[in-house]
């Protein structure tokens, strides 16, 4: 095993461990756009899908790439779209406010 | 890679934790978005400007093809239809990590060599396309485009494990020969096609938010066996919180149905369509009240708790919901929402359901800060929901409900059911609290139930 691999599965652990403590504080409330939220966070293979796109070794991988992107964004774009339409819906009562 | 991607992409990654963090109190969640929105937006573009990138016809027109999709998708979706919605963006982040490994391969494929890359690349195409066809039987089901009950056949879990297996081989045998390996790699990825699709149509349909949840999670590891993949640690973070998220509301969603994963998994529950028999010959005497009947008692009662169920958002009725939930606080009537956590198609489902019907998201108590104020309250409303206020869940040891948390209903003075018939819920289990003298059962779709109610209310 190299140290980049290595280097890597420190990384992965220990983000895992930031996300359970992160999440579950989320209370129930929030559970949905949590999870359309973190679909859209999961689209960041859009990084991976650009580069192969653009790179240009060859054709297929630029198509491949291609398809990549276009499933990313769409994962990405709509995710973050949704959860902000449905976290606009969450108000709390004008009149409790005011008090 | 350069030194400033490198920082850039950290930043991304802390921005993406700052922003699920704010989605700790709804509050703050709306400005957590727009920080996870900031983040995705930083990678992006510090990867546009990488200096390797030669022609950017491809990468424009996926942006923009992929953009135009979302966007429709994200404002045209109905509040009810969002698991399957969430659904359908877990398919595609699946499938982006398949082309993205993949073309990782095609394009470096001279290098593609020690284990440690056999393995990512491997596993990326696996879950990855797992996560992509089994997202799109979850969204079929969903949907309704594919019966919801469980398919099951014959050595199901077995055949599972076998193609499980036969990736591994196949993924040790890329290993052996990665230059000539290509065919290995795509017969890798059409297995896990196949296993995405037989691992998910044995799940009934009161299952589906273990599933979304589950996939969720799943397109998140995938997103991180790319990272791998890639040596990318942006991804590599990413995948794992969003990992992480999954695995944790699949573990409440189990709970809160008191079932092991496994159990959901495997056991295809709901497979013999349990139509109310269970009660067998017996017929129990109901009394049936009316519209009438239940707004006379909400004018003398002084706190209310309304329990919605999945029924609710079926019968279009939470706004009127909303405006009944209006008249009875302007008689200075006490009125809350108990949410239980299996409430709705995915988890947090029905809150979306009421926020949108601008209910006041301080009315919404989850199930375990409002259990114990039943017995102080006057009129319990059970609006579409039947499975969550069984009592037989507390005692009845062979029922499927058995050891489930419930809403403790019956303890409060009045139980008021609006319920179409007496049928039974997905458990197929018979609910005694309709037969009980303090249970009033109103039959009845139930927004028109609830708008005769409202129309009583407002003459008085």
């Amino acid at each position: 095993m190299n140290e980049q691999i290595l280097f890597s599965i420190y990384i992965f652990v220990l983000a895992i461990f930031v996300g359970f403590e992160v999440i579950t504080k989320v209370p129930p409330l929030l559970h949905t756009p949590l999870m359309s939220g973190s679909n859209a966070i999961s689209g960041i293979t859009i990084v991976g899908a650009i580069l192969s796109a653009g790179l240009g070794h060859s054709t297929l991988g630029q198509v491949l790439g291609m398809l990549a992107v276009i499933s990313a964004t769409i994962n990405v774009v709509g995710g973050f779209m949704v959860t902000d339409r449905m976290l606009e819906m969450f108000k709390k009562d004008k009149k409790k406010e005011a008090k | 890679m350069g030194a400033v991607t490198n920082v850039v992409y950290l930043i991304a990654s802390v921005l993406f934790i700052l922003g699920l963090k704010k989605l700790g109190s709804p509050k703050t969640a709306r400005q957590g978005n727009v920080y996870s929105m900031l983040g995705m937006l930083l990678a992006i573009v510090i990867t546009l400007l990488d200096r390797e990138i030669i022609d950017f016809t491809y990468i424009i027109a996926g942006l923009l093809v992929g953009s135009v999709i979302g966007a429709i998708a994200a404002k045209k979706v109905e509040m009810t239809q969002m698991p399957q919605m969430v659904a359908l963006f877990n398919g595609f982040g699946g499938i982006a990590s398949t082309f993205v490994a993949y073309a990782e391969f095609v394009n470096t494929k001279h290098l593609v060599g020690g284990t440690d890359v056999v393995v990512s690349l491997v596993l990326s195409l696996l879950i990855g396309t797992v996560t992509f066809t089994g997202s799109m039987i979850a969204f079929l089901k969903l949907q309704g485009w594919m019966p919801g009950r469980p398919i099951v056949f014959k050595g199901q879990v077995a055949f599972n494990g076998l193609l499980l297996a036969a990736t591994f081989v196949l993924g040790w045998m890329f290993g052996m020969d990665t230059l000539n390996g290509q065919t290995f790699l795509l017969v890798i990825i059409a297995i896990a096609a196949v296993l995405g699709v037989t691992s998910v149509i044995p799940i009934g349909g009161a299952d589906m938010p273990v599933v979304i949840s589950l996939l969720n999670s799943y397109s998140g590891l995938a997103a991180a066996a790319t990272g791998f993949v890639l040596s990318n640690n942006v991804l590599i973070i990413s995948g794992a919180l969003v990992g992480a998220s999954g695995i944790i509301l699949t573990q409440i969603m189990c709970v809160a149905m008191n079932r092991s994963l496994a159990n959901v998994l495997f056991a295809a529950v709901g497979t013999d369509s349990g139509s109310g028999a269970s009660s067998g010959g017996e017929q129990r005497n109901v009394t049936r009240y009316t519209a009438d009947d239940a707004a006379m008692i909400f004018e003398n009662s002084e706190s209310v708790i309304i329990v919605p169920g999945y029924g609710l958002a079926v019968a279009q009725a939470q706004h009127v919901m909303n405006e009944l939930m209006q008249l009875l606080e302007k008689r200075g009537i006490n009125v809350r929402f108990a949410i239980h956590p299996v409430a709705g198609r995915m988890p947090g489902h029905m809150n979306v359901l009421l926020a949108e019907a601008n209910v006041s998201y301080d009315k919404l108590v989850e199930m375990d800060a409002i259990n114990d104020d039943f017995q102080s309250t006057d009129v319990a409303l059970v609006v579409g929901a039947n499975d969550v206020i069984n009592p037989a869940a507390r005692y009845k040891k062979d029922s499927p409900l058995y050891g489930m948390p419930i809403l403790n209903v019956d303890q409060a003075q009045r139980v008021m059911i609006i319920k179409r018939s007496l049928a039974t819920g997905f458990a197929g289990e018979d609910n005694e609290l309709f037969y009980d003298d303090n249970t009033m059962m109103l039959f009845g779709d139930a927004k028109k139930m609830l708008t005769d109610i409202v129309k009583i209310l407002k003459d008085e």
